[in-house]
């Protein structure tokens, strides 16, 4: 499909310059900046103490239950962007073929929402 | 096209490179994060095959959503990483089987497309001369095929409640705001005016 690589070559210049200026503010502190390196500066410190254990702790299920709830809704609104884009050869079996998908899906915000599962607590 | 040619080796490349490393990375945390290289990689190659559409699903779904919560899992299971690498020899023989049946299947499509490159042609539904990748979908979608876009409102809505169900968990004794009663707070409800006497309490 070549039309369609005419098409995204202006992004893929924008990724390719967005990557240049990103490695050589990276790269560049190596060259350019002073250096003295200890390893005491590397060292862990946390108030004078070594560090107590890992950072990587157990995360809340919430955190989860919140984004796989995302998830959901992202999903429902992708099937929404062919629809709109077709809305005008559907016709009304399109149309209520759709609204039957987000009445399925409401009744499921519903559920959710008489649970509480959107809020924290 | 060469410059077609060259954007697939590049995006194919760092695909398989990513894939890769995914596998090997001692740290799951880099693995999820070279999963998301491979998903953007992949995207490039949907937008190549001109799967428009299906390229910025990748992108805002499995980049947006599902890495993330990928990355969640791997934050909450808080498992210890180097005991789990020991019982890796466990899982070979499996992973193995599944990696031959995979083969296998990618050989069928490769074998069938080589002896009839039509084949491919057959199974799909035609698209229009001049439609965009996304309204063709739509065209379809939601119309011949209306009982899969159905079945995929209900596994959404399973997901859901079973999500809900399995992971909601209240506190008790937590004092949660009542925007109903709030609101229906008025200086009757809300003040009580007393006589109080003197030298004694309420």
């Amino acid at each position: 499909m070549p039309e369609v690589i005419s098409d995204y070559l202006p992004i893929a210049i924008f990724i390719a310059v967005a990557g240049v200026i990103g490695l050589a503010l990276m790269v560049a502190p190596f060259i350019i900046a002073v250096q003295h390196p200890d390893t005491e500066k590397l060292s862990a410190y946390e108030c004078g103490f070594d560090a107590f254990d890992d950072a990587r702790m157990k995360f809340d299920v919430r955190f989860y239950l919140v984004a796989i709830l995302f998830i959901i809704f992202d999903l429902e609104v992708a099937f929404l962007f062919p629809w709109a884009a077709a809305f005008g050869e559907l016709g009304w079996f399109g149309f209520w073929s759709m609204m039957v998908f987000l009445g399925v899906l409401t009744i499921g915000f519903a559920y959710e929402w008489k649970k509480g599962a959107l809020e924290w607590d | 096209m060469i410059l077609g040619q060259l954007f697939f080796f590049v995006f194919a490349g760092v695909m398989i490179a990513s894939a890769v490393m995914v596998v090997g990375s001692r740290n799951p945390v880099h693995s999820v994060l070279f999963l998301i290289l491979a998903f953007f990689n992949a995207a490039g190659l949907f937008l190549l095959l001109g799967a428009e559409f299906l390229a910025m699903i990748l992108v805002v779904v499995y980049v947006g959503a599902v890495a993330v919560l990928f990355l969640f899992v791997v934050m909450m299971l808080d498992m210890d990483f180097a005991e789990l690498r020991q019982g890796a020899q466990e899982y070979l023989p499996v992973g193995a089987l599944v990696g031959l049946i995979i083969l296998v299947e990618l050989l069928v499509v490769i074998g069938g497309w080589t002896l009839d490159p039509q084949v491919v042609q057959t199974s799909a539904a035609p698209v229009a001369e001049g439609v965009s990748n996304t309204t063709a979908l739509g065209q379809i979608l939601f119309t011949r095929y209306i009982f899969f876009f159905q079945i995929a409102g209900l596994v959404l809505l399973v997901a859901m409640i079973g999500a809900i169900v399995l992971t909601l968990r209240h506190k008790e004794n937590v004092k949660r705001q009542s925007i109903a009663a709030q609101v229906a707070r008025d200086p009757k409800t809300a003040v009580e005016v007393r006589k109080v006497e003197t030298g004694k309490g309420i």
